[in-house]
């Protein structure tokens, strides 16, 4: 006969439980990504190169020394950004894949007012720059908020839309109204200046893009489980009906959510701008918004699992080069292996629950 | 050739034309989306689907010769990945737009990696029909070669609005569509009507991928779809779920997205860009005046969660 539930000492049961999903939520992502792995292992093999030596150069490439760390690192800080981009409505349970328009916007506004100000002390440019790039990233995504909230537009699909028209815009001012004259064959805007460029962190090669990051992780975090603003979106996100029937502010929650993602995704505009390149042109548009989204759903949305996740996948993005030199891979193979990731995960949701030795055992 | 600088006169001309000519994709995305999102699932991965199209079609027409062979190759790739959706989606919790996200990034990226060996060779191209023939005008001949691909896009629509109007098979997508309950009771596997409806889905949208490539713009690069494929998806809400109106839809976006070519070939390059966000801008305002919070749009099938 099982124990009567009165029997179970309730304190220790609920430690149990926490510690049980904690195991959980560890060990259906890894789950996820070994057989991910192992699928890609099979597909380049299929490619006619040996998987064993793959994994050996990506390791070696995003984790294998300090040279290597360092890469993953400085390529980990916009992901970390653009994925809070996407973590951040998803309390309220919208889809937001838009970053990378947030992103270009938020680089371009930062190149533009760095422009407007030659003769400014470098830290008053550079706050500038950050004002400039959350403001304009912020009213990027909180128009698809808006948008959501006022018209019932879906916003996975509009914020994708205004990643095109965010890009054509960006495309039509670098290469006219905001065109560095000196830039020929690749336009760009003005060199925003050496002295205004951000630096590395002491002692390193990374950027301190990093810190920012980390530090906006760890305000969401704040904000998404200690106030009650942030428990006012997760209900919302729960059930938007009963949400509305105790009075919460629905659009407040869904604009602020949305701006602050915005924000959040312009903040890496800007870093990518003032740390790595120091100008705005194409080569902001290489994807860090959408490898953001997979950050986002690997970390199911906890802005502070986004931190080693987007670590993990930086580095995956930092070996594609290693592997393109040295196997003769395309560039695209990292693609692919974050993509596999992406299904993996998402198939996963099924397991929760599901595994015997993590069940819950019933009281 | 007398009038071969129609002048301003050339720019509703290229519209027109280029209203044929680009709006293959969308007409074939959306008509595939249509088929998926009646059957009450989105399936937002077509942006890869087409990519992936537009590579495999590409490359089988390079080894085999034969463009047709491409096309074919390109409708079963995309079938195969609808068959992929809606396998994931078919397991409990999984959020089929996410899934979506997830096929699009995927198919982008393995369309990059098989198809790069085929970015330099020229593979043989759809043949196109040449309507205009009767002019001596050069711009005007040039701009009623029709592909065969859109003669046969524009005998799918009617034929689906028909299809899902009069047939069991219609009847049974839309029932699954608009209430899963009703078609359990029915007897209907749902989820085997999803899988059917969401790999034809993914066919149509595969060999509007391969128009792409084999016609339009005519070869294979990774540049060769910025959005059309998720243009083409809000393009169905737009087109309330009725395939005809796709086709009207289509004719107008592919029209949109002619106009800054168009313009810029008469001397107009200013805002060059702004236009190529034509089609985008387009779809956004369509969609901002056409949805609305409070009611369920009209024809819209009740299972589909981007509506509700």
């Amino acid at each position: 006969m099982e124990a009567s539930p009165l029997k179970v000492d309730d304190a220790s049961a609920h430690w149990q439980d926490i510690l049980r999903s904690g195991a959980e939520a560890v060990a259906v992502p890894l789950l996820a990504i070994l057989a991910a792995l192992v699928v890609f292992g099979i597909f380049v093999t299929l490619a006619g190169v040996n998987p064993f030596d793959t994994y050996q150069l990506m390791y070696a490439g995003a984790f294998g020394s300090w040279f290597s760390w360092q890469n993953t690192l400085t390529r980990a800080a916009p992901l970390i950004l653009t994925a809070l981009c996407c973590a951040l409505p998803a309390q309220l349970g919208m889809v937001v894949i838009g970053g990378e328009g947030a992103l270009v916007l938020g680089g371009l506004a930062a190149a533009a007012i760095a422009a407007t100000m030659p003769d400014a002390a470098p830290l008053v440019v550079q706050i500038a720059m950050i004002i400039a790039a959350m403001i304009a990233g912020a009213a990027w995504i909180a128009l698809a908020g808006g948008l959501r909230h006022w018209r019932g537009v879906n916003e996975t699909i509009s914020s994708l839309l205004l990643v095109y028209i965010a890009i054509a815009v960006f495309n039509h001012l670098v290469e006219g109204a905001l065109r560095d004259p000196a830039s020929l064959n690749k336009p760009s805007t003005p060199h925003i200046g050496d002295a205004n460029m951000l630096t590395a962190i002491p002692g390193t090669d990374i950027h301190w893009g990093l810190a920012y990051g980390v530090i906006a992780c760890v305000l969401a975090y704040i904000l998404i489980y200690r106030t009650t603003f942030g428990f006012g979106m997760r209900v919302a996100g729960g059930n938007v009906k009963a949400a509305r029937m105790v009075g919460l502010p629905v659009g407040k929650l869904v604009l602020v959510a949305c701006g602050l993602a915005g924000a959040c995704a312009g903040l890496a505009g800007m870093v990518e701008v003032a740390a790595v390149h120091g100008k705005a042109n194409a080569s902001l548009v290489v994807g860090y918004g959408y490898t953001g989204i997979l950050v986002a759903f690997l970390a199911r949305h906890n802005p502070l699992a986004i931190i080693p996740v987007a670590i993990l996948l930086g580095g995956i993005g930092a070996s594609g080069g290693l592997l393109q030199r040295r196997l003769g891979l395309p560039d695209a193979t990292v693609l692919v292996l974050q993509g596999m990731i992406f299904i993996a995960i998402l198939t996963s949701e099924v397991l929760y629950g599901r595994i015997p030795w993590l069940k819950r055992r019933p009281a | 050739m007398t009038g071969d600088l129609l002048g301003w006169w050339g720019v509703p001309l290229a519209v027109l034309a280029g209203a044929i000519r680009v709006s293959t994709p969308f007409l074939f995305v959306s008509l595939g989306e249509c088929i998926t999102e009646k059957s009450g699932r989105i399936n937002l991965g077509l942006e890869g689907t087409l990519v992936m199209g537009a590579m495999s079609g590409y490359a089988i027409s390079y080894l085999t010769g034969s463009p047709w062979l491409g096309v074919l190759a390109a409708g079963c790739a995309g079938a195969v990945f609808g068959i992929l959706h809606a396998a994931i989606c078919s397991l409990p919790r999984v959020n089929d737009i996410a899934v979506g996200i997830a096929l699009m990034l995927f198919g982008i990226g393995l369309a990059f990696f098989l198809g790069k060996p085929f970015i330099q060779p020229q593979a043989p191209n759809l043949p196109s029909i040449p309507f205009g023939n009767w002019s001596d005008n050069a711009q005007v001949r040039d701009s009623l070669r029709i592909n065969a691909l859109f003669l046969i896009g524009v005998v799918l629509a009617p034929l689906l609005l028909w299809a899902f109007r009069n047939t069991r098979w219609g009847l049974i997508v839309r029932t699954v569509g608009d209430s899963a309950d009703a078609a359990l009771a029915l007897g209907y596997a749902i989820n085997r009507v999803r899988m059917f409806s969401t790999a034809a889905g993914g066919f149509l949208a595969g060999i509007g991928g391969s128009f792409l490539s084999l016609s339009y713009p005519g070869s294979w690069s990774e540049g060769l779809s910025s959005g059309q494929g998720i243009t083409a998806v809000a393009l169905v809400i737009f087109a309330r779920w009725n395939p005809m109106l796709c086709f009207w839809a289509s004719l107008l976006f592919g029209g949109a997205a002619a106009l800054g070519p168009a313009l810029q070939s008469v001397g107009i390059t200013s805002g060059y860009y702004l236009f190529n966000a034509a089609p985008y801008a387009l779809t956004l305002l369509i969609m901002i005046l056409t949805c609305s919070r409070d009611r369920t749009l009209a024809g819209a099938p009740g299972e589909l969660g981007v509506t509700r």
